[in-house]
């Protein structure tokens, strides 16, 4: 890390991300959240959901970390919800629309749900002293340089992460031949 | 207003996590099922990202990287099969893929 931008970091230089940033942003991720779970129609289902990823990008940036921000948005935002909206192309069919969108074990599925949600929040209720501090600021602008350094390693040697991201990149091609041997009629 | 701490972030995420559930837990159409999946996923890294931000190291984002591509791949596979039973049972319903039911 450069030291010019780490004295920036350091100075108390005011921050672009203010407070009413994160609550805009927390309100509109879960306000969309709720959004894809109720819609009756799948394509706005899809649509919240692409605003729920951006917002959670948004938080991402807050939280200092530009590239899992960038990776959120052209790898969710982009890739995953265009493949979302495609299969809801071809499968949507008008009486999905026309049926009841819950099935008829909601009632338990609601109780594990809020079982859960009671569980989430003893735990944050008696961890609270643990996560109340800001963290360290992580520097932003090699943010990339760091995550590429862990990913790929440097001067040679390979990165604590480079295995795991040659294991990855099977898992995608595993990904990828299963889609197209499963959506083949005829193998 | 008081500043953001960590456990803001770990809110927000516990409420995406519990919304994906109840969409998991309660939709019929499995296309929703699916994108509930991802909300539960993204609450995951939202987790991952404000814990990387709390101890100062970037292994949470590595991570958080490494699970979106995790998402990629259960989208493309989930939405394989679900093209592939749709072209046998026309139906998107969860209750109503019940070929292993006996």
């Amino acid at each position: 890390m450069n030291p010019a931008m780490n004295s920036a970091l350091n100075s108390g230089m005011a921050p672009v991300a203010t407070p009413w940033f994160f609550y805009v942003l927390a309100v509109v991720a879960v306000a969309s959240g709720v959004a894809v779970i109720t819609r009756r129609n799948a394509v706005h289902a899809a649509l919240a959901l692409i605003v729920a990823l951006l917002a959670v990008a948004g938080l991402y940036l807050m939280l200092y970390a530009p590239f899992v921000a960038g990776v959120q948005i052209i790898v969710y935002a982009g890739g995953i919800m265009v493949l979302f909206l495609f299969v809801i192309m071809l499968v949507n069919i008008e009486r999905s629309t026309k049926e009841r969108r819950f099935n008829r074990m909601w009632p338990v599925g609601l109780a594990a749900a809020c079982a859960l949600l009671a569980l989430f929040v003893s735990a944050i209720v008696k961890g609270k002293a643990l996560f109340s501090d800001r963290g360290m600021p992580l520097p932003e602008a090699s943010n990339t340089q760091q995550i590429a350094t862990l990913l790929y390693g440097e001067a040679g040697r390979m990165g604590q992460y480079t295995f795991a991201f040659e294991i990855a990149s099977l898992l995608l091609l595993v990904a990828i031949l299963g889609a197209v041997i499963m959506t083949k009629k005829k193998i | 207003m008081a500043e953001i701490t960590t456990l803001h972030y770990l809110v927000v995420a516990a409420a995406l996590f519990v919304l994906g559930v109840i969409g998991v837990l309660t939709r019929r159409n499995v296309v929703i099922v699916l994108m509930s999946i991802e909300l539960i996923l993204n609450a995951v890294n939202l987790n991952l990202v404000a814990f990387s931000r709390m101890w100062g190291n970037l292994h949470g984002q590595l991570f958080a990287i490494f699970i979106v591509v995790d998402a990629a791949a259960e989208a493309a596979a989930g939405l394989g099969i679900l093209i592939a039973f749709f072209r046998n049972k026309e139906t998107v319903n969860v209750d109503e893929i019940d070929l292993l039911k006996w």
